[in-house]
């Protein structure tokens, strides 16, 4: 019955034929007065439109974010005016902050009434407008398709964002002609710069100079379905290559070339090496600032090639010598055709001299514990066995989410889901269930913090109701971790409300008849890992671990890259 | 670094009453003054245009320039010098009518500044003046000593010397959507 001329629907089923038009099958959310309209065509629409229930709207937002994350597609929420559109908040600034593609539609009161105060009146298009890519509110029926067209195109094209619609109630009620036509372009909004083959030709000049290159990725390769092409150029290249927190998995573990981790807690080489290559090769990155450290130190030696697709990025916070413009699919592809073949040995070998000294200082101790205590690092490790690195691993915010980044290991892409430049604690568990949901033939593990896990632990309904077959570990250290590690080298030990009385996590997975254990010593954790991985069904596992481990190297706030710490 | 230099920031927009929202929220995020903001029709239908004078480095204008041609709703943003416009504001002082019969020299002020009486009533007069801060600032001040019962002075308006080329990039974008 699509486009069917002359026939008179409401705005709350044009809002539901839009989704389906967009390709939406699947949609979280929260119900609510302003928005019951549309619920009401949720039911008639069941059978096309699954709805997932979560219990709180921020779950709404990171679960359809998690969604986003692992299938590549926009992630829909929904709620209601007031309070409902309020609890979006957070995954809307996340969203925003990561670039991750999602629609959220409101419900708000009705027109007549918007100014008044009226029940469950907030202006959510004024409070969303800092952390939407756009918003608009809708208060005509006959606005809906093209507003929800350009919503989904602005969403997903060029750096993906969240976009907030506001429909009020009366125009979810009003009868008009509907008719949809996607949306293939805004005249005010270049989603993607044109390439410029100079700006190609000249970064590809620098790196044919280069002696000690090193190339930096970010989510911009995931986002831009960039994988292979990263992958040949990094080959052909022969450049040795490092990720930030959001670009972990577009490039495999084990791949010769891929040096770890950058940032505050990444590896100890590249964030030295950092500082001495010649040329900082930056890929869909945006030089965060958990990643540069101090700026005034940060890569002054090298000439900077940056490829992005944003270009109020280009020199914001590093200078780009030589800005490559677009995406990085069609850059990449340019820039492999002019380089030449390279082999960088005697550079590379710095890498594994640094990658030695941190696994002597650190990564030994992590994961072949002589303590008696559990660490993170083997609970990581003892996961990855399991899966085989080819698990999509959801972590939450806190010191489990530097180890876990760390230490799991991945063979393929869009595979790690966390919250990077919010850092929003209550993240996984909700995100989790959205990236089971848009990856169902995968294995979905959470790691999750013992505090964060119980910002969003309401969401364990979510999983009893709809059955997805998520995995959550919980790292408990009954502490707020990475917080009192600050308070330890920074406040003097000054363990200011960050230990926590935890209740019986198992019990409570238990009540929501989800499988758990809970593992204390060093015997239990493979088998228990093992029956966790192999699993059909949603499984809960508490691991234990020794409560005031530090997450080594660290590189302290406003500190240079090069002062990164092994202890 | 760079010194801090006096910009006019220049953005065609699409007609949209969020976007004001957003545009402010960019310079509120970063505690950046503005010194002078206004909106008005610009050459082409439906589009707008906002005038934002502030003062900055040119480094800072830049990155400032790119986070609002950013927005989806934003056509373009250009910064320029006040050598690289033309730019006027417009003030108007409201006088008791008694004034002007009374002290004669109030009517030299008037005629040397070369501004315009825009309306007299038996109890008040309104005078306009358009040029530049300082000018419209000296006829203030000149004033001031004869009762001035209102004085305003509007935003800062400006075109630019160069061609800003907004019909081009809508064209374009025409023509791209032809295809
Ligand atoms: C919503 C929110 N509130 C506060 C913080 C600050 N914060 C960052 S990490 C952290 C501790 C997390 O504790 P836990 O979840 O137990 O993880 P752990 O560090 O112990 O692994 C806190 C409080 C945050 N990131 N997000
Ligand atoms: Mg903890």
């Amino acid at each position: 019955m699509k486009n069917k001329k002359g026939l008179q629907i409401t705005g709350a089923e044009a809002v539901i034929r839009c989704l389906l038009e967009e390709g939406v099958d699947l949609v979280y959310g929260y119900p609510g007065g302003a928005i019951m309209p549309i619920y009401d065509e949720i039911y008639k629409f069941s059978d096309q439109l699954y709805h997932v229930l979560t219990r709180h709207e921020q779950g709404a937002t990171h679960a359809a974010q998690g969604y986003a994350r692992t299938s590549g597609r926009v992630g829909v929420a929904m709620a209601t005016s007031g309070p409902g559109a309020t609890n979006l908040v957070t995954g809307i600034a996340d969203a925003q902050i990561d670039s991750t593609p999602m629609v959220c539609i409101t419900g708000q009161v009705a027109s007549h009434l918007l100014g008044s105060d009226a029940f469950q009146e907030t202006d959510i298009i004024g409070i969303s407008t800092p952390v939407t890519k756009w918003n608009y509110q809708i208060t005509k029926a006959s606005e809906i398709p093209e507003i929800m067209a350009k919503a989904f195109y602005i969403a997903r094209s060029g750096r993906p964002g969240p976009v907030l619609i506001d429909i009020t109630k009366d125009a979810q009620f009003e009868l008009f002609d509907f008719n949809y036509k996607k949306c293939s372009g805004v005249r005010s909004y270049q989603p993607v710069p044109p390439l410029q083959m100079d700006q190609v030709k000249q970064a590809a000049d620098a790196i044919n100079k280069a002696k000690k290159p090193m190339i930096i990725w970010g989510q911009g390769v995931i986002l831009g379905e960039a994988e292979n092409e990263f992958k040949a150029f990094v080959e052909k290249s022969g450049i040795p290559a490092a990720w930030t927190i959001l670009g972990l998995s577009a490039l495999p573990t084990n791949h010769p070339l891929n040096v770890g981790m950058v940032g505050m807690h990444g590896n100890y080489g590249p964030n030295l090496l950092t500082n001495e290559c010649d040329v900082l090769i930056a890929v869909g990155m945006r030089f965060d600032d958990r990643v540069t450290g101090n700026l005034s130190t940060y890569a002054k030696q090298a000439k900077v090639i940056h490829l992005e697709i944003d270009p109020a990025e280009i020199s914001k916070n590093v200078f780009a010598d030589y800005p490559i413009l677009g995406n990085c699919k069609q850059s990449l592809k340019a820039l492999i055709s002019s380089v030449n073949k390279g082999v960088f040995s005697d550079w590379i070998a710095l890498f594994e001299t640094h990658k030695k000294t941190e696994f002597d200082k650190v990564i030994k101790n992590d994961i072949y514990p002589t303590k008696e205590g559990l660490t993170m690092g083997e609970a990581i490790a003892s996961i990855n066995k399991y899966t085989g690195g080819d698990a999509v691993i959801v972590t939450d915010v806190g010191q489990h989410q530097m180890i876990a980044c760390r230490y799991a290991e991945f063979i393929q892409s869009k595979s790690n889901v966390t919250s990077g430049g919010l850092g929003t604690m209550g993240f996984a568990l909700p995100a989790a269930i959205g990236a089971k949901m848009g990856a169902e033939h995968r294995q979905v593990v959470a790691i999750i913090g013992d505090g964060g896990y119980q910002m969003t632990i309401q969401e364990l309904g979510t999983i009893f109701q709809t059955k997805v077959a998520v995995k959550i570990v919980v790292l408990n250290n009954d502490y707020l971790g990475m917080v009192r590690q600050w308070q330890q080298l920074f406040f003097d030990k000054r363990y200011a409300s960050t230990e926590m009385t935890n209740p019986d996590f198992v019990t409570i997975a238990k009540g929501y008849q989800i499988d758990a254990q809970r593992v204390t010593k060093r015997e239990e954790l493979d088998q228990a890992v093992k029956t966790m991985i192999e699993s059909d069904k949603p499984y809960f596992l508490e691991v234990c671990v020794e409560k005031e481990d530090n997450v080594f190297p660290m590189i302290p706030t406003g500190a240079s890259v090069s002062d990164i710490r092994l202890e | 670094m760079s010194d801090i230099t006096r910009y006019t920031i220049s953005i065609y927009s699409e007609n949209n009453v969020g976007l004001l929202n957003r545009i402010s929220a960019i310079f509120l995020k970063r505690h950046i003054d503005i010194l002078s903001f206004s909106t008005s029709q610009s050459e082409i239908q439906d589009v707008f245009r906002f005038v934002i004078v502030v003062d900055m480095t040119e480094v800072s204008v830049r990155k400032i320039v790119q986070q609002i041609e950013k927005q989806v709703d934003v056509i373009k943003a250009f910064f320029h010098t006040d050598e690289e416009t033309i730019f006027q504001e417009s003030a108007l002082y409201k006088v008791k009518s008694s004034s002007l019969f009374e002290e004669r020299q109030i009517q030299n002020i008037i005629k040397e500044s070369h501004a315009n009486i825009v309306t007299v009533s038996p109890v008040f007069f309104v005078i306009e003046k358009t040029g530049f801060r300082h000018e419209t600032e000296k006829l203030r001040k000149d004033l001031a000593p004869y009762g001035l019962l209102q004085f305003v002075r509007s935003g800062r308006i400006s075109v630019s010397k160069a061609p800003m080329g907004i019909s081009e990039i809508l064209n374009n974008f025409n023509n791209q959507n032809k295809e």
